[in-house]
């Protein structure tokens, strides 16, 4: 199996990310320039987090045009493989159109650092199959635009489709819809998480609850 | 206008201008005394303050790079080094908070990354007029703003500092900025040009008309309509910093490459110019290859100009075409702008003819030494001493939890991004310093950053001395080794006598304490001018350090851990309550902490400090980490501000334990003075035996302080609640 990192200018957890993939899972991954876009030798694609093109007229606004974003419909189609969009990854994926819904600025107006609970809402997905239904995780986020927002009859098929992964749990920290934290696609092949799975990939930051994210995907493209 | 008159709104003093006529040997050109105004700044040229600065110690066996870089560097393990240094950006963000704030940020990375090293913490010191008062709010909302602007989005995450208010800042806000940066020692870079033939390169972002005389803005009291310096304040762009660290740490791995520089404080003005004194060159720049923002900039402005996310490298004739390509594949700019020269000049040319020439040995360095320090000025203030507030423990505990300075920084500290690089093991809040992994060993480092003014306004020598103390105590409060030093010197106009008496006292203070540890300064910065027509900052040194953590699995945290562990004060036993906190807030009348005329050094109600015994310093230092490296202590947290009772509350607040304190001496010295030399810690019952023992055989004074038990602070029958005690903690600075 062979995993991506896009790295856009401005991408701030590639190498946190890689660093998971690569050293902690122990998997070929390669760091991809934004300007690639043979994407079919990856298993896994991953948009990481940070301030691509810093973030400027909107998160993800600008991004969604780099050539590596704009092959991805194509791979999404073929169901050659995963895409996992953290953070500003899922921000782009939304602006992109592969994943449904918004991200808007922090009710609060404000970036939020810290560690949040998180629910598991749907535990058969190849990004939650090593949680159990309703278990409760621990992530970090770290974003100014997380607040998650769709229309009516988006929420109402996220729901019918179980599209919904992950919600917040006890608090709600940014104010999205329905304390929505992360989504999947109806085929299940496209992925969004607001919380950083890899900034708790080992005890040393706490549960270590992002590993299972990573590894579950993994999992599932080696089956 | 004559030329004198035109030197002097450069800035130069009368006598600076005759030295540069009589070692010119004619009258500079305007080019020329823009290029003087600005290495011959205090900002860039520390003529105020460098035959001070020569009392700190700076040399240690772990030092690679000590002072005169644009960062200091020591040496860790397995030829892993660290790079750091502290930065002032107050002037600008007095002025403009948000960009003031973010630029600062900035520079202080772009001077890590000078050094071949990855930026990977920063930690800011802020310091504000008082929370009451809307102005001071409004800057503290900005600077935080700015920091976590740029920060965050350049992707270095923001570890550590602190925020405090007081009167004295109301006029002129505080913004340190530290970063630290790790490198491999074959990767370390100076700031030299060298080798006639090799050619100069700018990289980064255009250069446009923003920050025009910064360094000399800088230089000067902050006085009326301060609006009007807005066009002083440079404008920051983070993403573009973010693919100049990137594009940066690549071409750092180019054999070809001899030298880089930011350009930070006076631009193409100072930089080139440092970098051709380092390397014993010259070096001739054509003005018309500078990318510039604006085609009509004239050669004057482009020079003074000091546009952010630039840098000025000096590579091998021939490799020029290398280092261009990997900066434009990070969409920056890059062009060749000049060229290494044998005589030892600082050439400007503008279409092939000469428009300026200075002997770079008169540009840097050739600036007249300045003032000498006054005589002791009066300390009448000093002996005006307030009375009991009259309060019980619990009241008097819960209101200063509550304090602006003393309150949790959550609020801020939230806002900044902590985790991101994934090297935080504690982050802010979590114990007296950030403890960082480096991915791929067993080492790790812990960093931290403070200093009290009110101290040094009260006792410069000695709040210099604390400054050190304080910070050490953080570094091995987490089980670190100390093993360098760098500080940012904030004072007012160092041609006030008592200023620069100050200024020696601190300096004095801190140099003693750095020998007593055996520590060095390895780099710094000095601030001077922070004063407007009716008030003077207190002389604030704000010290960072960092440690050598031998091995992360014996990281010691800050809070109490387990019911049942055993609670231990070690150190100094008894002290004063001057200089509090608990005295400030709890002044009778409405609060005046300035000395009125006459009265000198001082804070009018404050009382004097306990001096520092440096001999039992060192020796509780070396006890505490013995302890922690034979794994004795479950917590550890020095004493400091806000005293005994704050610290024993602030360990609770970590798991929400309460604490049940057989305390026999209530009074207020004890229960809320910042007397020096104490940490408490925390011990399960099966190591007390080791613990006192070692405690016994190194001769430290210790005293059982309690138990940790239950869900309430407990002191002889009375309780206050955890909660009770966070609500107030974490409620002071919601805006």
């Amino acid at each position: 199996m062979r995993a991506a990192v896009v790295v856009f200018p401005g991408s701030n957890c590639d190498h946190d990310t890689y660093y998971v993939l690569k050293d902690l899972i122990g998997i070929e991954t390669d760091l991809l320039w934004y300007r690639e876009t043979n994407l079919n030798r990856y298993d896994l694609i991953v948009l990481p987090g940070g301030f691509s093109y810093g973030d400027y007229l909107r998160a993800g606004a600008i991004a969604r045009f780099a050539p590596a974003v704009q092959a991805l419909p194509e791979y999404i189609e073929r169901s050659r493989g995963i895409v996992l969009g953290i953070c500003n990854g899922f921000q782009i994926l939304t602006e992109a159109g592969l994943l449904p819904g918004a991200l808007t600025k922090n009710i609060s107006q404000r970036f939020i650092c810290k560690t949040v609970k998180l629910r598991v809402e749907n535990n058969a997905t190849p990004l939650t199959h090593l949680f159990g239904y309703g278990e409760i995780i621990e992530l970090p986020i770290a974003h100014g635009e997380g607040r998650y927002i769709a229309p009516p009859e988006i929420l109402e098929k996220l729901k019918r489709n179980r599209q919904i992964l992950l919600t917040y749990f006890g608090e709600n920290p940014n104010g999205s819809v329905e304390n929505i934290a992360g989504i999947m696609n109806e085929d299940g092949t496209v992925f969004g998480l607001m919380p950083h799975p890899e900034r708790n990939s080992e005890r040393i930051f706490g549960t270590g609850d992002g590993l299972k994210i990573f590894q579950g995907l993994v999992q599932e493209v080696l089956v | 206008m004559t030329k004198l008159e035109l030197a002097q709104q450069h800035g130069l003093s009368p006598r600076e201008y005759e030295t540069i006529c009589a070692l010119l040997q004619r009258e500079p050109n305007e080019v020329e005394l823009g290029l003087f105004a600005l290495n011959w700044s205090e900002h860039c040229s520390y003529k105020s303050s460098k035959r001070f600065l020569k009392l700190l110690p700076t040399a240690g066996k772990r030092v690679l790079q000590g002072p005169g870089e644009n960062a200091g560097v020591v040496e860790l393990e397995n030829d892993w080094c660290v790079a750091f240094k502290v930065e002032s950006h107050n002037h600008p963000s007095a002025v403009e908070p948000f960009h003031g704030a973010a630029t600062g940020v900035g520079g202080i990375i772009r001077d890590i990354l000078s050094m071949g090293a990855r930026p990977i913490a920063l930690l800011d010191c802020l310091r504000f007029g008082e929370f009451s008062d809307a102005k001071a709010r409004n800057l503290f909302e900005g600077v935080v703003a700015g920091i976590a602007h740029y920060g965050n989005c350049v992707g270095v995450p923001t570890v550590g500092g602190d925020v405090s208010f007081d009167d004295a800042y109301a006029d002129n806000c505080l913004v340190n900025v530290m970063c630290v940066g790790l490198l491999k020692r074959s990767q370390l870079k100076r700031a030299v040009a060298q080798g006639v033939g090799n050619k100069i390169l700018v990289v980064g972002a255009r250069t446009g008309r923003d920050g025009i005389h910064g360094a000399t803005f800088a230089s000067e009291d902050l006085v009326g309509e301060t609006e009007a310096k807005r066009p002083n304040v440079q404008v920051g762009d983070p993403f573009t910093a973010k693919s100049l660290i990137e594009a940066t740490l690549e071409v750092c791995q180019f054999p070809e490459l001899i030298g880089l520089q930011d350009l930070g404080a006076g631009g193409l003005s100072t930089a080139p110019a440092e970098m051709a004194a380092r390397g014993g060159v010259g070096i001739a720049l054509d003005i018309e290859e500078i990318p510039l923002r604006d085609p009509t900039m004239t050669p004057y402005e482009i020079l003074l100009s000091e546009s952010q996310e630039r840098m000025v490298l000096c590579v091998r004739a021939g490799s020029e075409q290398k280092f261009l390509r990997v900066y434009r594949k990070w969409g920056l700019e890059a062009a060749v702008i000049g060229e290494v020269i044998a005589e030892r000049v600082y050439r400007i040319r503008h279409e092939g003819r000469t428009i300026a020439e200075i002997p770079i040995s008169l540009l840097v360095g050739g600036v007249p030494d300045q003032a000498a320090p006054g005589p002791v000025p009066p300390q009448a203030a000093r002996r005006i001493v307030q009375t009991k507030s009259g309060v019980g423990w619990r009241e008097a505990l819960t209101k200063l939890l509550h304090s602006p300075t003393i309150s949790s920084k959550r609020w801020v500290y939230e806002q900044y991004d902590h985790t991101v690089q994934t090297n935080t093991v504690f982050g802010p809040g979590a114990a007296d310093a950030a403890v960082l992994r480096v991915k791929g060993e067993r080492f790790a480092l812990a960093v931290t950053m403070g200093g009290n003014g009110r101290y040094c306004q009260i006792d410069p020598y000695e709040g210099g001395v604390r400054a050190v103390c304080e910070a050490v105590h953080n570094i091995v409060s987490v089980g670190a080794e100390p093993i360098g030093i760098t500080d940012c010197l904030n004072f007012a106009n160092p041609t006030d006598p008592e200023v620069l008496w100050s200024f020696e006292q601190v300096i004095r203070g801190m140099a003693d304490a750095a020998r007593a540890f055996e520590l060095p300064f390895v780099s710094g910065n000095v601030s001077f001018y922070n004063q407007s027509e009716t008030r003077k900052i207190y002389p604030t040194p704000i010290v960072g350090m960092v440690g050598f953590l031998k091995d992360l699995a014996n990281r010691v945290p800050m809070g109490f851990q387990r019911e049942g562990d055993l609670i231990y004060l070690m150190g100094k036993l008894s002290g004063k309550v001057g200089g509090s906190e608990y005295l400030k807030v709890f002044s009778p009348s409405p609060h005046s902490p300035l000395p009125s005329e006459g009265e000198g050094l001082g804070v009018r109600g404050l009382g004097e400090l306990e001096p520092t015994d440096l001999d039992l310093e060192r020796h509780l230092v070396r006890t505490l980490l013995a302890a922690i490296e034979r794994r004795l202590l479950a917590s550890a947290h020095d004493v400091s501000e806000g005293g005994l009772l704050i610290a024993l509350a602030e360990k609770s607040f970590a798991r929400g334990l309460g604490a049940q304190l057989e305390l026999s001496d209530l009074s207020e010295e004890n229960l809320f003075g910042e007397w020096p030399s104490r940490f408490v810690v925390t011990v399960s019952p099966e190591h007390e035996g080791a613990l006192t023992e070692l405690l016994e055989s190194m001769g430290v004074p210790y005293q059982k302080l309690g138990v940790v038990k239950g869900d309430a602070l407990e002191i002889g029958g009375e309780r206050v609640s955890i909660e009770e005690l966070r609500r107030a903690y974490e409620t002071a600075l919601d805006l």
